[in-house]
């Protein structure tokens, strides 16, 4: 995500990156990024709050006007509804992050990853 | 409480799973910065997604638009589409938290259609773009990069939001 931001801006068009997991992105470093600190998977407003996805829109569309240098991040500064527990569980061995069915997934998208690799596919 | 580090977070988890080896993030020293050529209320805008978006079809009747689309892990979604016909198949979401029911919690089209007939947003390009997970940055680089680049071009995008799940 955050190379194609970069891609776009060195090629003429100006970004915004609307992310939940901010190191990540300002470690790759990006133009502009509006931060909304909540779960991965709704950066862009709780589901079924409309409201709250204008205000998110709208402070996106603000970053992207206002910004006059890289790596400008604006913090929503908006609470996700039931409080920070997430945060203390998300990848935790009490709370894997992936089902077992997507774990299985995950490894084999890396193993079939690999393979292609030691093919010279990729 | 202050953020979720990712980046250190999922590095412990994966290597009390047994992994050795960590996931190298991307990182550059420098980073590209373009300002806006004209105001939002004239510019046209285009969104992209990592969220694994999908478009609901009839395979009896209709073409699979992603794959007819797809270019590397890129695919482009018409902006015109009711948006009730999209969804995400992701499973990179904390999934214990919150779920991905809602496309405009991840995938705000509908709420960019409000900017664009409120008068904020000059339009919406034809095209929104997802993508495919990939583990190479060297692709996303050389290959998924320049494709988005490309469609944005041909549609006359000037300004992009986006959105990482």
């Amino acid at each position: 995500m955050s190379l194609i931001a970069r891609h776009l801006e060195e090629n003429g068009i100006p970004s915004v990156v609307i992310a939940a997991a901010r190191d990540i992105v300002e470690h790759c470093g990006v133009a502009r990024m509006l931060f909304v600190d909540f779960p991965l998977g709704n950066p862009c407003g709780e589901p079924g709050n409309t409201a709250m996805q204008r205000r998110i829109i709208d402070m996106a569309l603000n970053v992207l006007e206002a910004a006059d240098a890289p790596r400008t991040i604006v913090e929503a500064g908006i609470q996700w509804r039931g409080g920070d527990d997430w945060k203390k569980l998300v990848f935790t061995q009490e709370q894997p992050f992936l089902s077992q069915e997507a774990e299985q997934k995950w490894t084999e998208g890396k193993e079939t990853y690999r393979q292609l690799r030691s093919d010279g596919k990729v | 409480m202050t953020y979720v580090k990712y980046i250190e977070r999922t590095r412990d988890y994966y290597l009390s799973q047994g992994y050795d080896q960590s996931y190298q993030w991307a990182h550059f020293d420098d980073v590209p910065f373009t300002t806006l050529k004209k105001p939002l209320a004239q510019s046209r805008i285009t969104l992209i997604s990592t969220g694994e978006i999908a478009i609901r079809f009839d395979p009896d009747s209709e073409d699979d638009r992603m794959e007819k689309t797809q270019v590397g892990n890129i695919y482009s979604i018409p902006s015109a589409i009711d948006p009730d016909r999209l969804y995400s198949h992701s499973y990179a979401y904390d999934r214990f938290a919150t779920n991905l029911d809602d496309l405009n919690s991840f995938f705000p089209v509908t709420r960019l259609h409000e900017a664009v007939e409120a008068g904020r947003l000059g339009g919406m390009a034809a095209r929104l773009h997802s993508g495919h997970y990939t583990y190479s940055q060297r692709k996303t680089l050389e290959r998924d990069a320049p494709e988005v680049l490309k469609r944005c071009r041909e549609d006359g995008v000037d300004i992009a939001v986006l959105v990482q799940i």
